[in-house]
């Protein structure tokens, strides 16, 4: 649907965007995820044809979009776009969801019959005639959302929809996403910063860093086996480096860092000097009294707790086994172990769940 | 207090508190303008109505011309448009006076535009006044599309308006700020004396508005006639205000919905 090739956009000295390459297919849900400030408003923004890129190309369907100014609006025309910070104007909220169509050209009664459509998918119904400002934020997001949609747009661009609302809010936006795309097969392109949102929502992700598209691929593909340690600290995982593969036999490797082994699963060879990612939901942790030698899981590695730190329902704790592992704990597990800053533990890897980069060269996207 | 002034001697009082004297021109004029505005006193009346007509003529002209010049300054990038709006905002303590010399000198018989024969009469004085309220109205016009903020145009292009689409519904948008500009536009017209004064000459039943009226009435000493032009030339702008925001406020619905519908 949408072909990025080589883009790049350079503000004043700045490069804001560079040489980007994306393909995004009909009728998927892409979501760009990336700290703040990485580029995804300027890539979203290029993709909707409102601003110009410095270099590079962007094909919509096809057709190149550096195109004169009225292609471009032909070709703007055929997509939908809702902003991060939702921006209503002064007037009643069905004129503001009829903008589009009225800018267009469709007659009164066509306008009137497709803003209820409209309101009526974003589940705002009642809402026409009330005065837009005085919606609340999710309430002016879910008008915005509508907005785009009156005019069946082929691709929708949504940009970090729900970044300033409430938990309940976000929710509904997303879902709503979600319907948007199976009810109409929207192409539907998204950038969040939410790591999880991305994850829950998208068919395929893309993360940017620093102005980067720095890997794509399926969540799993993010999100377990990170391209290198910005991606991985960014989906939450701490990077253990130094590790040397000290042999490798039919791609079950023992891993030497600092003091410790480690098993893993890895093609590389041995003598490779590596970095270890490991999600910190799958490592267990077992007060080191009660260890159980028999157990599937290959790497037992003892420690002792130096830092825990509560993130919602779960404690985030560092074990010091020599090497610093983090583990996503529930709080009630937490408890019922009696474990405590100081604690000794035995911190339980399977070897599957490690994920293994040759250090010192940067991967590329896949 | 007049009451009591009126029973306790009235003659040595004032001798005692000079400054009490011109209490009582006040007090006199506010009754004196009652008079005037209730009896509808034809000269009055005229000058009142001239003021009006001058003044709003001069204003229609001046949104005329500043509403879409605006319009052109905000939404075109150019070189040196700092520049010309630093320009534009000193030209708003330009003296009346010397606007009105400026005009006097395009208008006289032997100016420019010396063959219109614009030199006191009211045509002469709404030049006058629109050349002094532009720079007012513009510098609040351009002011008033920069407040739109910059995410309701992206919006709108977004939705696929073209570009005069766009400009149409951001001035819509800023559509009060706008009016601000034109009522203040109004306000300085109605109340200048230097343009009226030179341009127009305060010739009787002519050219003589309300504050030329007030100018020639206080140097003769008729301090409750004065009084009662001021209030009479506020009641004016009071109106005209009024007037203007319920066109506003009448162009959408929207509003007079806020004020008496439901809300949420």
């Amino acid at each position: 649907m949408i072909e990025i090739g080589n883009l790049c956009l350079r503000f004043r000295e700045r490069e804001i965007l560079k040489d980007i390459n994306l393909r995004i297919r009909q009728g998927e849900i892409f979501t760009l995820i990336g700290p703040s400030g990485s580029g995804k408003t300027t890539l979203i923004r290029l993709i909707d044809l409102l601003d110009t890129p410095t270099s590079g190309k962007i094909f919509f369907d096809g057709q190149d979009t550096a195109t004169s100014e009225a292609g471009r609006l032909a070709l703007r025309r055929r997509m939908g776009m809702v902003f991060q910070k939702p921006a209503v104007l002064n007037t009643t909220v069905e004129q503001n969801v009829g903008f589009g169509l009225k800018f267009r050209g469709e007659p009164a009664a066509e306008i009137k019959d497709r803003v209820r459509e409209a309101l009526d998918l974003v589940g705002l119904a009642e809402f026409g005639s009330r005065r837009a400002v005085t919606l609340s934020g999710g309430e002016m997001q879910r008008v915005a959302i509508a907005r785009a949609m009156v005019t069946h747009p082929e691709v929708l661009l949504l940009d970090e929809p729900t970044a300033n609302l409430d938990p309940i809010s976000s929710e509904l936006i997303e879902d709503l996403i979600v319907r948007i795309n199976r009810k109409f097969g929207t192409t539907i392109i998204l950038s969040t910063h939410d790591m999880i949102q991305g994850q829950r929502l998208a068919d395929r992700i893309g993360v940017i860093m620093g102005g980067k598209l720095a890997q794509t691929g399926t969540s799993d593909e993010i999100f377990y086996q990170p391209l290198g340690r910005d991606i991985a600290r960014f989906v939450g995982i701490d990077a253990i480096p130094g590790g040397i593969i000290s042999e490798n036999r039919d791609g079950h490797a023992l891993v030497r860092v600092g003091e410790i082994c480690i098993e893993v699963l890895t093609s590389l060879d041995a003598g490779r000097r590596v970095s270890l990612y490991i999600r910190p939901e799958e490592v267990t942790l077992t007060p080191a009294a009660e260890i159980t030698p028999k157990s599937s899981v290959r790497n037992q590695i003892p420690g002792r707790i130096t830092r825990m730190v509560p993130s919602g329902p779960f404690i985030r704790a560092t074990v010091d086994c020599g090497i610093l592992i983090t583990s996503l704990i529930t709080r009630r597990s937490c408890t019922e172990l009696g474990l405590v800053v100081g604690s000794p533990v035995t911190a339980g890897i399977k070897a599957t769940a490690i994920h293994v980069l040759p250090e010192g060269e940067r991967s590329s996207s896949q | 207090m007049i009451i009591g002034i009126n029973l306790f001697s009235r003659g040595r009082l004032l001798r005692t508190f000079p400054e009490l004297a011109h209490l009582n021109d006040i007090t006199e004029g506010i009754s004196q303008a009652i008079h005037l505005i209730v009896t509808l006193n034809p000269e009055v009346m005229q000058i009142a109505a001239l003021s009006l007509y001058i003044s709003l003529s001069a204003t229609i002209l001046a949104a005329l011309i500043a509403i879409p010049v605006g319009g052109l300054i905000h939404f075109n990038e150019f070189y040196g448009k700092r520049a010309l709006i630093v320009l534009i905002q000193t030209l708003y303590s330009v003296p009346t006076v010397v606007v009105g010399l400026v005009v006097y000198l395009m208008i006289s018989r032997s100016g420019p535009l010396g063959f219109f024969g614009l030199l006191f009469t009211p045509e002469g004085m709404i030049l006058g006044q629109t050349v002094l309220i532009i720079p007012i109205m513009m510098g609040l016009v351009i002011s008033a599309l920069g407040g739109v903020d910059r995410s309701i145009s992206d919006t709108l292009i977004a939705l696929g308006a073209t570009g005069s689409q766009t400009i149409f519904e951001i001035i819509k948008e800023a559509r009060y700020a706008i009016l601000s500009a034109v009522v203040l536009g109004f306000g300085r017209a109605i109340a200048e004396v230097g343009v009226a004064m030179m341009i127009g000459g305060n010739i009787r039943g002519h050219t003589r508005v309300l504050t030329t009226a007030i100018t020639l009435e206080t140097g003769m000493g008729k301090f409750g006639f004065s009084i009662a032009l001021g209030i009479i030339l506020l009641a004016v702008a009071l109106i005209v205000v009024v007037t203007l925001n319920l066109i506003t406020s009448g162009l959408d619905q929207d509003t007079q919905q806020l004020a008496g519908g439901p809300r949420g």
